[in-house]
């Protein structure tokens, strides 16, 4: 149904990721949105991460949506996203914590924004 | 990979959005939680899969069995961005994702599910509820309205599926993006109420 998806590429996810399961850092959630350094060189980079990149370029996404884009398992697009981040290519926005922003609060701009919807 | 491809389809966020917040759509097969996504969702719902290791064998490894069956789960996801500074997302998937690392991401920091029902078979969805109770994620109950399905009235889906009282059970029509949407919202209120009455009730 979706157009996109196509046969799977021959390369294991495991070559992708340099034979790791689990990214650098333990920060990213499906929803941490992420964004693109335009100056940084993508010369060095793999073709995989390279794609991130271009892919990121265009604007802010959160990591189940470069996942998607990019039809690769979410642990591994974590593991490419934790080096680029570690490299300097690509910053984060984490989901605001309960504690810096009260739940109650952003429930209620979430009802709101749902009943502009109606 | 085709990641130009990627880029041309890829619908970018306004770069205002600060907060990003997630809610589950979860049921059992064929009860329309992508329907419900995409009727939803301002971008064409995305689709990651995740390949997992059957229940049954941890049963198998523990008798000596080589047979493990694998399996491929999928999630779609859709988003809605709801003001200059707040993006939701859904995330519709089956209650069997459990056993995987991507079920701990999908309700990691999740505020909520709606828990999608149809009346031809209420009997499956109990599997999903009791993966959310396990979890302590609050839930709501939206009965997709299938054509030529037995319509009940409300306390009869309730004591059907064994519902506590202050869980909130609409009707929804999938296909719908206000219908939806109102489930959605009645979901929200729900989450809503239980932050303001817990206080109350510690004392």
């Amino acid at each position: 149904m979706s157009p996109g998806r196509r046969e799977r590429g021959l390369v294991r996810p495991y070559v992708v990721t340099d034979g790791r399961a689990y990214p650098t850092r333990n920060t990213f959630d499906l929803v941490t949105l992420v964004m693109a350094h335009p100056d940084r060189p993508l010369a060095g980079l793999s073709p995989e991460k390279r794609g991130v990149m271009e892919l990121c370029l265009g604007g802010a996404l959160s990591v189940a949506e470069v996942a998607g884009y990019l039809e690769l398992p979410v642990s591994v697009t974590k593991v490419l996203l934790g080096d680029l981040v570690d490299s300097g290519h690509i910053t984060t926005r984490s989901p605001i914590p309960p504690a810096e922003l009260p739940e109650t609060q952003l429930l209620q701009e979430v009802l709101d924004g749902l009943r502009a919807r109606l | 990979m085709d990641s130009a491809l990627a880029s041309e389809r890829a619908v970018y966020l306004p770069g205002t959005v600060r907060t990003a917040v997630k809610l589950l759509v979860v049921g059992h097969f064929a009860v329309g939680k992508t329907t419900f996504v995409g009727s939803l969702s301002e971008i064409r719902p995305l689709r990651t899969e995740e390949t997992m290791t059957q229940a049954g064998a941890l049963v198998d490894d523990l008798a000596g069995s080589e047979r493990k069956t694998t399996t491929t789960v999928a999630m779609d996801f859709g988003r809605l961005t709801l003001s200059d500074s707040l993006v939701l997302y859904l995330f519709g998937t089956p209650g069997q994702l459990r056993f995987t690392r991507l079920w701990k991401d999908m309700t990691q920091g999740a505020m909520g599910a709606l828990v999608l029902a149809d009346t031809r078979r209420l009997e499956q969805s109990f599997p999903v509820m009791s993966v959310l109770e396990e979890q302590g994620l609050p839930y709501a109950v939206a009965v997709n309205r299938f054509e030529g399905a037995p319509v009940f009235a409300e306390e009869e889906i309730r004591e059907a599926l064994d519902l506590l009282p202050e869980t909130p059970l609409v009707v929804c029509d999938a296909r719908n993006r206000i219908s939806s949407t109102r489930a959605l919202i009645s979901l929200v209120q729900y989450l809503q109420s239980l932050h303001t009455r817990t206080p109350q009730e510690n004392v």
